[in-house]
């Protein structure tokens, strides 16, 4: 059994309770002065991983947990809080401020990573809660051949390099068997991620973070979808209250609801 | 002279629109999507039509694509699908389960043997898995969730939780794109008859194994397909009230049962019935949210619902910004009673 040399991705996204604002120019949403964290998602890559190593899951142990994010200079809050979280190590892709990259850029910029550094696991979050994508781990998969597991909710390693992975598909579960090295992405239901105690986060500080730049990995940042604007969601009006069930009832029906 | 001169004006007219009609044709000609279908043990599943709506509107040829283990109803089925020319088939067990490792080469191989414009897949979680390992494999900028096809190279998509609405262009050969089935309804079964032929086979070494799934079993509406929801949060305090209360409503009002994350979360009902960014996205003719706050994770999946409805104890719960009607109460009061008078009327 191999040991385990995990890659985790993590993204620096508007934090999920704040109500995104479309900016004047409608080229985007407000970003400055907005409250960022890690992806929820990401959060689970990085709790299942420490936990693997943690709970001893994988019969061959884990030799490295490097977490990755390409982002400007403020990526490095993430990756710190992924680090005293427990990771071992972080690489930093610089981007310029307002740089963006898509999926299938990220996934290019992964599969150098993940040959770099020799890793044989890559976990990643289902989605990322700004672009709402959901396709960076599959398309990693498929830049590396690799078998790919999404959405888990439960990862079990056996002998011979293998991992079972339970999945959320419509209606239900499915399990399915693969062999390292593989892809997995996180569903909500995988684990609960822990809070960062403040010694470790202080612990993390002395961590190693790598930088490096796109050029260096042999990537350029090839953009396929070109934004024409970004829109407000029609609004909706609250149609008001009813005093009883029997108001709700008749509202219902004279909406043509019932 | 009056003729002459109407002549003269004409001529560059109607060479004018001679011109356009050719163009026109000629970029239609090169059109064509390929939309993927799925079948479970035979059967075409209905929600995957949606991408036969979508690829219709792009404006050229349509195929429909099917593989798996006994595929030969199915594609008779697709083949009655207006809208649909041709339904490629690829009769192989080893592509029943859908595992993307072999089921994205198969795919690949047919899209570059047809020479496909536009490929396109309801947003299951089957495509969610396979259709970016197609475009990566492709080389290819998948765009997922599609809500609106403006033309076809331009596509609306929902970011942020649906809290902005984004028109993207996309520059790539082959398009790639992943529709919200509540956006394009699913193509009806018709009166056509398309050809049915059998695509390529690379037979491709599946590097995963499925195992086995388990299915929520309901006799009630699919949860992204019914007209009427009922969905309960963290209100419902256990999942014995969560059952109590919830079901008997849905079943008065023949409504298919969701929940929210924080239902979900607590044990009171299933994964599978997660309505909102991370579960279901639905948009029936009424959302009844019992017991719910109305969180914007879980406003991203109903608010394109019809008519809100919510019944809730408190009255500043954010819901009540989007609901078109909304009761303030007990819901181990108000949802009973409301169920006695939908059953009594």
């Amino acid at each position: 059994m191999s040991s385990l040399r995990i890659l985790v991705p993590i993204k620096r996204v508007i934090d999920y309770a704040v109500k995104p604002r479309v900016n004047k120019a409608q080229t985007g949403v407000e970003t400055a002065g907005v409250k960022h964290s890690m992806n929820p998602f990401d959060e689970l890559s990085v709790e299942e991983s420490v936990r693997i190593r943690g709970e001893e899951r994988s019969p061959g142990g884990v030799e490295d947990i490097c977490v990755v994010s390409a982002g400007p200079a403020k990526a490095q809050d993430v990756l710190r809080t992924a680090m005293a979280m427990g990771a071992d190590r972080a690489i930093h892709v610089e981007l310029a401020e307002g740089e963006e990259l898509e999926p299938l850029a990220v996934a290019k910029l992964l599969a150098a990573t993940a040959a770099r550094e020799k890793s044989n696991l890559v976990v990643l979050g289902k989605q990322s809660i700004d672009d709402d994508a959901g396709q960076t781990g599959q398309m990693l998969a498929g830049l590396l051949g690799w078998p790919q597991a999404t959405q888990a909710s439960k990862v079990e390693f056996g002998a011979d390099d293998s991992v079972t992975v339970t999945k959320e598909v419509d209606g239900g579960v499915e399990t399915v068997r693969a062999k390292l090295p593989m892809v997995i992405t996180t569903d909500l239901r995988l684990n609960v991620p822990r809070y960062a105690s403040l010694p470790n986060i202080m612990k993390a500080k002395k961590k190693k973070l790598e930088k490096v730049k796109l050029g260096d990995l042999g990537i350029g940042n090839e953009v396929r979808l070109k934004i024409l604007k970004v829109t407000e969601p029609p609004a909706r009006q609250g149609g008001g209250k009813v005093e009883d069930v029997d108001g709700l009832v008749s509202k219902l029906k004279e909406l043509g609801a019932l | 002279m009056f003729s002459a001169a109407r002549r003269a004006v004409a001529r560059p007219a109607t060479a004018a629109i001679g011109r356009v009609t050719l163009n026109a044709y000629a970029h239609q000609r090169l059109l064509s999507a390929l939309a993927i279908l799925e079948q479970r043990q035979g059967q075409l599943s209905a929600g995957s039509l949606s991408a036969v709506t979508a690829a219709k509107a792009i404006g050229g040829t349509v195929h429909g694509f099917l593989a798996g283990a006994s595929v030969k109803g199915a594609a008779e089925e697709a083949a009655k699908v207006d809208g649909i020319d041709k339904v490629i088939t690829v009769d192989n067990a080893a592509y029943e389960k859908g595992l993307p490792e072999n089921y994205a080469p198969l795919l690949v191989e047919n899209i570059k043997k047809g020479g496909y414009t536009h490929v396109i897949a309801a947003n299951s979680a089957f495509a969610k898995g396979v259709l970016p390992r197609v475009s990566a494999l492709l080389d290819s900028q998948q765009i997922s969730d599609v809500t609106s096809i403006q033309d076809d190279k331009t596509f609306v998509r929902p970011i942020y939780a649906g809290n902005a609405i984004a028109t993207v262009e996309s520059a790539d050969a082959i398009k790639i794109l992943t529709v919200r089935g509540t956006a394009f309804a699913a193509a009806a079964p018709g009166s056509g008859s398309a050809a049915i032929e059998e695509g390529a086979d690379p037979k491709a070494e599946a590097t995963s194994e499925w195992v086995s799934e388990d299915l929520a079993k309901s006799d009630r509406p699919d949860l992204a397909t019914a007209t009427k929801v009922v969905s309960g949060g963290r209100g419902l305090k256990s999942k014995e009230e969560f059952d109590k209360i919830m079901l008997p409503l849905a079943d008065a009002l023949g409504a298919a049962v969701g929940a929210s994350r924080a239902a979900v979360d607590s044990g009171y009902a299933d994964n599978s019935l997660q309505v909102g960014q991370t579960g279901k996205v639905v948009a029936p003719e009424m959302y009844l949210a019992v017991g719910i706050s109305g969180a914007i994770q879980h406003l991203a999946g109903m608010k394109d619902s019809k008519v809100i409805a919510a019944i809730n104890k408190d009255a500043d719960a954010p819901i009540f910004q989007v609901a078109d009607v909304g009761l303030v109460g007990d819901l181990f009061e108000k949802v009973p009673e409301l169920t006695e008078k939908v059953k009594s009327s």
